[in-house]
């Protein structure tokens, strides 16, 4: 009862008008849910509504009543309705339709019922008879609200698509009644549904004496009128249904039925010679649609006015300018518009469908015209824009029609081909093998380019064709075929047409390397067995091309050209894996290739070479293979150009014998340098410069080309692999090194190359590598300095450098660490800790780099519980901070290297050193989450106060280096512990350590003694803020915002630190516009402003003066109050901006302006 | 007032392609300089809108980047449109968004001069004087509605 009386106040909510539609809504909803749970039947609920039903007074009557039921059974959708319940409702909304007032409720209440699934009721098809003749009887829909039509609209679709059999019976009826519901509808909604009833309708009657075929005309008359669609009010409407959607919509209902045929057609041809782009494009669309729906039949009394108004469109859509680019190679060359497109797409369709519309085409007088057109001009460029015209749309019309089928390119070719030939000089080929061409006849060859466009064209649309292997075995080879044996007869003397057309083409005219080229791509790419190009003639393709490649001195076009050519058929061979052609294609190509970056000495440029080389070998994995082995033949054929082997130095070798001996006996570090310097110079050693810049290219390349590609490539990592032990062996092979020159270069390119070798590699490859360089390493006379005691004379003793051999062997065995995963196990880890320490401290960077990278990923726990390492975190730690109480583990200053670097001991390079290696030790431990991280910190803030503790000024270059060391561990590196080499990063690092040391730098700031000391501090902190995550600045915007200031004013006095600078006002600028930094900002907006206006004129970096407008312009987002005073001064400082010396500047500083000055009083426009 | 518009039918032009400001400047070093130049002027002014229909100066044809002038030591720039039509009354509008629109954008050293095309209006001294004249440029821009009307002009368009 209580659920009754709720009823009665909902429905008095909804019948009354003048409340709100959010309080209809909700007084709806809770109907309908009653309804749904069974609270309430709808017996009820009629029986409660009977007083609205039935009132005179029509608004209620209408809205209340007849509106809220049919919204009822909107949202009753899936609930179970009794049959009779629906019978008898369908039956008040039919009698409903011829009421006006009500006609909306009526409408929606049967559409909800028409929708209705079968499982919960249906109505039955006499009641759905009854619908639709009340409707067409009664209703008049365009007379009505946009939104009751969409309704009629609606419930004409469903009544067509759910119940056709009952609409059958209605027959004539229906048709009227859409043709009297579409006329003169205007809105895209209604009309796309209405242009779908058509479409439901044609479906529905398709016999010849049916209504629709009858009434064919008028239907047609009223959909008609609406093509071309238009829009005229583009800005409201479109955004419900795009235009394109709607035009699909009519194109399909005016090719719905091919009743519509005779007044179809040539309304669609007169629309197509329209000069309305939208026009043209939509007719072709539709004529497209029509033929396909229409059939053959009907299509054809039309063809002799389609043929010419197509023509017409396609000459009308063409742009004279042919490309001769590389991106051309494989495309068509010009540009395409939408009406060309749709036009070839009709042609392709029409020819398709009906053979015999390939008549007109052959018979037209244009198309047979530009054989005398082709004749006339030699090149391209002399071309009238008429002639050019003509050739690009003949071409395009026949390769269009001969990829259309089989058939149509048979006839295509049995038409044209021959004369095309003809035209060209071109001969054909007598019996097979053998050709009619000798010395006198290739001169008759002329190269028209108009032809060789027009041929190329036909060569790629037929290659389309040919169908697979497979399919080939199931159709009977048979006559269908006869382009093929046309091409077949031709293919020798084509090919060496196009070879003499890039032959003979000059650096100043692309146009015939071009052609020339696209031709013999075109002959090298038909696929499978019936190819009508032998394999003789495809491995001649093959030779010229990569006889350009190899032939060229300079990149030319010519030399893209052909090297793109090579790859494409590289490429199309692996798609459909031709073993054949593969087997030439290695022969030819392949190995040529490898051969050319074997022999260092040729003509081709070394980069040039390499290239090509990756280009093509990386199409096919057997090919890369190849590749790698050729590319280490090379690397050792040139290493061992600019190197001394053992083999042949037997005297040097004894020398270098009694030194190691010597070395062995410990007589002292010194006498072995003495000795190795001997060997150096002593050595007459040829350096070949070339050879190691060959070198350095050949591993440039592996780097750059190859390794990205390591997932694409199988097999790649195998070979890889075995290209840096081959790398090892050379360099164990050898003593003596002689460069100066470009010796950097190759070493950096070849620790680069390692490791990323060793970084790519599995666990199990990385561990023989490691194996093959720690033996090399052993052999050397590195683990000499193992030994070398960790005292302060010793390493000041060690004055001279390492031997190049012995730092490359030193460099490169670094990069192999660095690399290494920490499963790898790693040999003799101590004496290796021993080794790198004693390297880096005499300056060897990228040593530091490997003991960081060492410390980072050791296994951790005394004892070592992984068997592959000898030593633990702890030991390793033990030997680098060299402690003398090793009861306990410390690394802060008390430690020997804490000392150098706080300067207690030792030369100033000593120290910066140290304190270099020390930040690449604490990056190790900083990334595995190591507490010892924390002490380092303390050492390096140590060396930022200006003196140390024992009252020494500490050298600021020293300083600096400390503060860089903060850079170096809170920065993302390129070159070690990173993912790409397996380092093991703990989440949230940084944020811990930003944790620690802010609150030290912070209080360090506020206490520094000295400027210099002071801005060293604010540089540190710097490095640490602006690498730390956005988020934990966000965090803590409060606290940081005026230290970042002060840094700011602080990092602006000198132009050394402007990158640090600049990278900390990209953290300010992120501050300034997120919701939580935006109360510290509005608090300390003056100081802001103050900081900015002053960057405004930083005259050493651009970004930033650009940057601070920027952060200016951001700052209007802060209250009206907080800003406005400081108008003056800010437009004051842009104003000055307009006049900067950089573009992008003054662009910001105008916008910047203009928000500024919109701020202030509109008195003043600018 | 007229009532209509002054060229119902005005012919639009295809536009030129822009420089990107990024691409063009990012890789040249700290001390080099950009000088001001045509075509940066020419950018700034390009957009302003035509006050009777909604395309773009550059689209009408009234400005090119041709009639743009620049003399970056001398600071001086003279840019001279040509009306669509001779009778057009809307030439000093269009002349005052120019100068309105440079003097937001050039820094303050430079004097604006801007005329008609010689031969394209009819009142052509008349309209080159009112431009050029201090005082009247700046009485122009006290009213309101003059001032609203360039606004509008200047407004960041359909772009």
């Amino acid at each position: 009862m209580a659920a009754l009386n709720n009823l009665t106040e909902h429905l008095e909510a909804f019948v009354d008008v003048t409340r709100s539609p959010t309080h209809h809504a909700e007084s709806l909803k809770a109907i309908a849910t009653s309804l749904e749970k069974g609270v309430l039947s709808i017996n009820q609920l009629v029986v409660e509504m009977d007083m609205y039903l039935t009132t005179t007074d029509d608004v209620v009557r209408a809205r209340g009543s007849i509106l809220l039921l049919a919204e009822m059974l909107d949202y009753l959708k899936s609930k179970p309705l009794d049959n009779a319940v629906v019978h008898s409702l369908i039956g008040f909304f039919t009698a409903k339709l011829a009421e006006w007032r009500s006609v909306r409720g009526a409408l929606s209440g049967c559409l909800a019922l028409i929708k209705r699934k079968g499982v919960a009721g249906v109505v039955t098809a006499v009641d759905a008879e009854a619908v639709a003749k009340s409707m067409a009887q009664s209703i008049q829909v365009q007379s009505l609200a946009l939104y009751d039509r969409k309704l009629c609209f609606e419930l004409l679709e469903c009544l067509l698509e759910q119940y056709p059999e009952a609409m059958i019976n209605l027959g004539d009826l229906m048709v009227y009644a859409t043709c009297e519901a579409i006329d003169g509808e205007k809105d895209p909604p209604c009309l796309m549904i209405a242009f779908h009833v058509v479409e439901l309708l044609a479906r529905l009657f398709p016999s010849p004496s049916g209504p629709v075929a009858s009434e064919a005309s008028d239907l047609f008359e009223f959909i008609s009128c609406y093509f071309p669609l238009h829009y005229t009010h583009t800005k409201g409407d479109e955004a419900s249904i795009p235009r394109e959607d709607l035009s699909r919509g009519l194109s399909l209902a005016i090719s719905s039925t091919p009743f519509f045929e005779p007044y179809a057609i040539p309304l669609l041809l007169e629309k197509l010679s329209a000069s309305l782009p939208v026009a043209k494009v939509d007719s072709l669309k539709c004529l497209k649609d029509c033929a396909v729906n229409y059939g053959v039949s009907r299509m054809k009394k039309h063809y002799k006015d389609l043929w010419p108004a197509l023509k017409d469109a396609l000459y009308a859509s063409t742009k004279t300018d042919l490309s001769f680019g590389l991106e051309s190679l494989t495309s068509p060359g010009f540009e395409m518009g939408e009406i060309h497109r749709e036009a070839v797409n009709l042609l392709q369709r029409l020819v398709k469908q009906d053979i015999s519309f390939l008549g007109l085409v052959v018979e037209d007088i244009r198309v047979n015209m530009v054989f005398d057109t082709i004749s006339r001009y030699l090149r391209y460029e002399e071309m009238l824009d008429t002639s050019k015209l003509e050739v690009l749309v003949v071409s395009q019309i026949l390769s269009v029609s001969a990829r259309s089928s089989v058939e149509s390119c048979n006839i295509i070719f049995e038409t044209f081909f021959s004369r095309l030939m003809n035209t060209l000089g071109i001969v054909e080929k007598t019996s097979p093998g053998d050709l009619v061409h000798n010395e006198n006849s290739t001169v008759s060859t002329r190269l028209y380019h108009g032809g060789l466009h027009l041929c190329i064209e036909l060569l790629t649309a037929s290659k389309d064709l040919i169908p697979s292997s497979e399919e080939c075995t199931s159709t009977p080879e048979s006559a269908q075929q006869s382009w093929c044996s046309i091409v077949n007869r031709f293919s020798a003397s084509l090919i060496e047409a196009f070879t003499s057309a890039v032959q003979s083409s000059n650096d100043d005219c692309s146009a015939d390397a071009y052609l020339g080229v696209k031709g013999l791509l075109a002959m090298g790419m038909f696929r499978g067995g019936s190819s009508p190009v032998s394999r003789s003639e495809f491995e001649k393709i093959l030779t010229t091309l990569t006889s350009i490649i190899a032939a060229n001195s300079a990149k030319t076009v010519k030399w893209e050209l052909a090297l793109k050519a090579l790859v494409c058929m590289g490429s199309f061979i692996d798609r459909y894996s031709e073993s054949e052609k593969a087997m030439s294609y290695m022969a030819i190509v392949v190995e040529n290739l490898v051969s050319l970056v074997r022999s260092s000495h040729c003509s081709l440029p070394h980069p040039m070479i390499l290239e090509a080389t990756s280009e093509v070998c990386s199409t096919m994995p057997t090919y890369v293979e190849k590749m790698v082995e050729g590319f280490e033949e090379a690397f050792c054929s040139s290493f061992s150009d600019f190197c001394v082997s053992l083999g042949p130095m037997t005297l040097d070798r004894k020398v270098f014998t009694i030194v190691s001996v010597s070395i062995s006996n410990k007589q002292g570090i010194e006498s072995f340098l003495i000795s190795n310097y001997y060997l150096e110079n002593t050595c007459q050693v040829n350096g070949n410069f070339k050879s190691i810049e060959n070198c350095s290219q050949l591993l440039e390349c592996v780097t750059n080309k190859l390794l990205p590609r390591l997932t694409e490539i199988d097999g790649l990592e195998k070979s890889l692999v075995n290209f840096a032990i081959s790398m090892w062996n050379q360099i164990e092979s050898s003593i003596v090194f002689s460069y100066d020159f470009n010796g950097r270069e190759f070493v950096e390119a070849a620790m680069k190359t390692m490791g990323e070798i060793v970084g790519v590699a599995s666990v199990d490859s990385q561990n023989s590598i490691i194996q093959k360089a720690y033996n090399v390493i052993s052999s050397s006379t590195l683990p000499a300095m193992e030994s070398i005691p960790l005292t302060v004379a010793a390493l000041e003793g060690l004055q001279r450098n390492l031997s190049t051999r012995d730092e490359l062997i030193l460099s490169l065995f670094a990069s192999v660490i660095i690399g290494a995963s920490p499963k790898a196990s790693i040999p003799d880890v101590k004496s290796l800790v021993d080794l790198f320490l004693v390297s880096f401290l005499k300056g060897y960077i990228r040593a530091a780099q490997a003991l960081g990278s060492m410390i980072n990923k050791l296994v951790t726990g005394s004892g070592g519980t992984n068997i592959s390492t000898d030593c633990s975190l702890e030991e390793a730690c033990d030997i680098i901070f060299h402690e003398s109480d090793s009861s306990k583990t410390i690394c802060g200053s008390e430690t020997f290297l804490g000392k150098i670097c706080l300067g207690f001991c030792g030369s100033l390079d000593l120290q910066t050193r140290a304190i270099t290696g020390l930040a690449w030790i604490g990056k190790g431990l900083l990334m595995r989450g190591d507490k010892r991280v924390n002490e380092i910190a303390l050492v390096l803030m140590e060396c930022l106060k200006s003196t140390n503790s024992s009252g020494n000024a500490l050298h600021p270059s020293a300083m600096k280096h400390a503060a860089d060391a903060f850079l170096t561990l809170m920065s993302d590196s390129e070159v070690c512990l990173n993912r790409k080499f397996h380092a093991v990063i703990r989440p949230l690092y940084k944020q811990r350590f930003f944790s620690i040391t802010v609150p030290i730098l912070e209080s360090l700031i506020v206490n520094s003694q000295t400027p210099l000391s002071r801005t060293m501090l604010h540089v540190a902190l710097a490095h640490v803020v602006s690498n730390v995550p956005v988020t934990v600045i966000l965090d803590n915007t409060k606290k940081l915002l005026s230290v970042i200031l002060e840094g700011l004013s602080v990092l602006s006095v000198d132009s050394v630190h402007k990158e640090t600078l600049f990278s900390l006002l990209l953290v300010l600028s992120g501050t300034l516009t997120d919701i939580k930094g935006q109360q510290s900002v509005s608090d300390n907006a003056h100081r802001i402003i103050e900081c900015l206006v002053k960057l405004t004129s930083y005259p050493h970096l651009m970004v930033v003066r650009e940057t601070a407008i920027q952060c200016l312009a951001t700052l209007l987002e802060l209250p009206h109050g907080r800003i406005y005073p400081f108008r003056r001064e800010v437009l004051q400082a842009v104003t000055k901006a307009l006049d900067d010396p950089k573009r992008r500047v003054r662009e910001e500083a105008i916008k910047c302006r203009q928000a500024w000055t919109s701020i202030s009083s509109r008195s003043t426009p600018f | 007032m007229v009532s209509g518009l002054i060229n119902e039918n005005p012919i639009v032009y295809e536009i030129k392609e822009r420089r990107d400001v990024r691409a063009y400047s990012s890789n040249t070093d700290e001390l080099s300089v950009d000088a001001i130049d045509q075509l940066e002027v020419f950018d700034h002014i390009r957009d302003i809108k035509d006050p009777e229909h909604p395309y773009s100066l550059e689209q009408l044809k009234v400005l090119t980047e041709d009639s743009v002038e620049v003399d970056d030591t001398k600071s001086r720039v003279r840019v001279t449109f040509t009306p669509t039509v001779e009778h057009c009354s809307m030439a000093t509008i269009i002349g005052l968004c120019v100068r309105v629109k440079l003097m937001r954008s050039l820094p303050s050293r430079y004097k604006i001069d801007i005329r008609v095309a010689p031969g394209t209006h009819a009142t052509e001294a008349a309209v080159n004087k009112q431009l050029n004249d201090k005082e009247r440029v700046a009485a122009a821009l006290e009213n309101p509605n003059l001032v609203e009307m360039v606004d509008e002009c200047l407004s960041p368009s359909f772009e």
